[in-house]
């Protein structure tokens, strides 16, 4: 997993922002919901590194994700925990 | 993206022995069994394989192993028929009863990570409807992974089929089937999202396995990409659906979000209230309260909001009140419950209660199949004539093992004996030595069709407008308690929505991930499905199962034990038998069901 370069904040690509969209679509009703009311509030100003974050994020099973989300854990991945923070907020 | 109509020969084929749709639970224990026999198999999937909807399963897996006390599987056989209310077909239920200890003892050979007992033999859970002796006392029966049951058996499956070298082609999204004059089957026309490539996928069985369409109502547990995209192709392609006016409500899904809040939050003493501020279920379930089955649950909550007493300022729903449970019993015992009541209901479940609502939860009814997995349809004087090259699994699927009403833990039971039984079938074919057949020239007209009026179209309906009216009418019209005057008005009111279906527009015409192209395609899906469940149920004059009608509150044995088949051609119903006759057993005569 790359570090997290806080310093680079480009504006995102459209095309992976369109894939992290459509990943966006999960197996359980509840990430489905987070997931969407924060792309919908959040999604057009998120910088290339957000998009990169959302994307780790992604990778993991949907119980793991709703752990995470609903606060029953926490990241082990540093660079992930302040788009957690968002997320758990959405 | 831009091919012409009678332009097959200019579209991409990839040619596999065969293909199955969807890798859920189905679909992928479907696959392994093709894999694992040699045969070259692709397997098509919207998302990555483990974040199919299975995952959300939490109960388990419900099979006689009598690891906790005696258990036989025709006390599990009289459950599910006595659970069905008499609609399910006896012999696919004896089937699926004799066949799934065997299943749940191969998924633990996969290496299922099954709860255990102190002798390490796999731990059994009690579970509503699980009877000892032909409903004399519970059984303990039902088999878990903690409460992660569906989680752990996906990624069982998926860990096989990667050994077993079957090919997935994830973020496809499959549009149409393929039938040749003869009605064989011979593949999909399918999306690859990534590119917005459209290409053949041609196959020598085609198996569907792509989940239920909880989506086509408001309020519902189901995860967004359960839209019945599988019942929408079958049906496009002149295939009938069986049984579709029955859906199983849970009764508790958060009012707004359809999030479930575990039927576990009752056992622990949690109480449904009216906006009276009164505990109703002790007027419908004098004993068992708000512990009474789901379905008696969910028509006593209807009640309730129909006549008046709902809560909020549209009066729309009942209260949760846990409270009284004190913060330490919420917290420890029941996980999760406070944040899924902070994030979707905006409440405090130890200061307050939980708006709630029953909410769609499992489709009963689906593509007609036999015990093999294979679709059958009537042809001439056979109600169940193969349809050949095709068939499908799991919830898209009616077998019918479910009937008029799912017994719990039945769902897990259902995808993997029948995956496994259709997977099975599919490698006796011995397809590997056998030519595909030839593919008819106007294969993909239909749906390259669409797609060009899709992407031509520069102003019309809002897709996200139409589903929503969609669901709202569905929601209205088809839900917990129906009667005639709702159904008939229902199905004008689908049929309204189905013209806006064919005028909707998209504004993102781009090829890469195009979700806004998918959810139209979505929506062509979820319209069929809906049309299926209106008019079923409008044409069902009896209660039965999870359909619930007012004006017809009985079972009707002489005129309606038998299963409903809808036609998209016509928007037509037929109907056939329901079969009573076990192969190896004496029949279950239908009676009262009581519990």
């Amino acid at each position: 997993m790359p570090t997290d370069d806080s310093t680079a904040s480009a504006p995102h690509d459209d095309r992976r922002f369109a894939r992290l969209r459509w990943r966006c679509r999960r197996g359980m009703l509840e990430n489905d919901l987070i997931l969407t009311r924060f792309l919908d509030a959040r999604g057009e100003a998120m910088t290339e590194d957000e998009v990169a974050a959302l994307d780790r994020l992604l990778d993991l099973s949907d119980n793991e994700l709703w752990d995470l989300l609903s606060g029953r854990a926490d990241p082990a991945d540093a660079s992930v925990r302040p788009l957690v923070a968002s997320l758990r907020a959405a | 993206m831009s091919h012409g109509v009678g332009d097959v020969g200019k579209l991409p084929v990839r040619k596999f022995d065969a293909l199955v749709v969807g890798a859920g639970g189905s679909g992928m224990r479907a696959s392994l069994q093709l894999a694992e026999a040699g045969l070259s198999v692709a397997v098509l999937t919207k998302v990555f394989p483990t974040r199919s909807h299975t995952v959300a399963a939490q109960g388990g897996i419900g099979a006689s192993l009598g690891n906790m006390s005696e258990d036989h599987w025709l006390w599990h056989m009289y459950d599910t028929i006595k659970g069905s209310d008499w609609l399910g077909d006896q012999d696919a239920i004896e089937y699926m009863c004799r066949t799934a200890p065997e299943v749940v003892y191969e998924l633990e050979h996969f290496g299922m990570p099954f709860d255990r007992n102190a002798d390490g033999s796999i731990y059994q859970r009690p579970f509503g409807g699980h009877s000892a002796n032909f409903g004399e006392k519970p059984v303990q029966r039902a088999c878990a992974a903690a409460d992660r049951t569906g989680h752990a058996m996906l990624h069982t499956l998926y860990q096989r089929n990667v050994r077993a070298r079957t090919q997935f082609f994830v973020e496809w999204m499959a549009l149409d089937l393929i039938r040749d004059a003869d009605g064989t089957v011979l593949g999909v026309v399918a999306l690859e999202m990534e590119t917005g490539a459209v290409m053949i996928l041609q196959a020598k069985a085609t198996m569907f396995a792509t989940g239920g369409a909880g989506r086509i109502f408001a309020a519902s547990t189901n995860a967004f990409i359960n839209t019945g995209d599988g019942l929408g192709m079958a049906a496009r392609a002149g295939i009938p659906l069986e049984d579709m006016e029955f859906w199983q409500f849970h009764p508790t899904g958060v009012h707004g979000a359809g999030v479930l809040i575990t039927e576990g939050v009752r056992g622990e003493g949690g109480i449904l209230l009216n906006c009276n501020g009164e505990r109703f279920m002790e007027r419908y379930a004098p004993n068992l309260k708000d512990l009474a089955s789901r379905d008696v649950v969910s028509r006593s909550m209807d009640q309730e909001i129909k006549e008046g007493r709902g809560c909020g300022p549209n009066k729309d729903h009942v209260m949760l009140k846990l409270d009284h449970l004190g913060p330490d019993v919420i917290l420890k015992r029941l996980p999760s419950i406070r944040e899924i009541a902070l994030k979707f209901a905006n409440v405090d479940c130890i200061k307050e209660p939980i708006p709630v609502v029953p909410t769609i939860h499992y489709q009963m009814g689906g593509i007609p199949t036999n015990v093999h997995g294979q679709v059958v349809a009537p042809s001439g004087d056979d109600p169940a004539a193969v349809v050949g090259g095709f068939y499908a699994v799991g919830e898209c699927s009616c077998v019918s093992v479910h009937g008029a009403n799912r017994l719990g833990t039945n769902s897990l039971v259902d995808l993997l004996v029948f995956g496994r039984s259709a997977g099975n079938h599919v490698v006796g074919l011995a397809l590997p030595g056998k030519a595909h057949r030839p593919l008819p020239k106007d294969a993909a007209d239909r749906t390259l069709a669409r797609l060009a009026r899709l992407d031509s179209a520069t102003s019309g309906e809002s897709v996200a407008d139409v589903a929503a009216a969609l669901r709202t009418t569905m929601q209205a019209h088809c839900g917990v308690f129906r009667n005639q005057e709702l159904l008939s008005e229902g199905v004008r009111q689908v049929m309204e929505v189905e013209q806006r279906v064919q005028r909707t527009a998209i504004g993102d015409k781009s090829t890469t991930f195009n979700t806004a192209r998918v959810e139209a395609l979505e929506l062509d899906n979820m319209i069929e499905t809906a049309k299926a469940t209106v008019v079923s149920a409008e044409a069902r004059r009896e209660s039965r199962g999870a359909q619930a009608r007012s004006d017809y509150p009985d079972r009707d044995d002489v005129t309606w034990l038998k299963h409903t088949l809808w036609y998209r051609d016509g928007n037509r119903l037929d109907y056939k038998p329901v079969n009573l006759k076990p192969a190896s057993v004496e029949a279950f005569p239908p009676k009262t069901r009581t519990y």
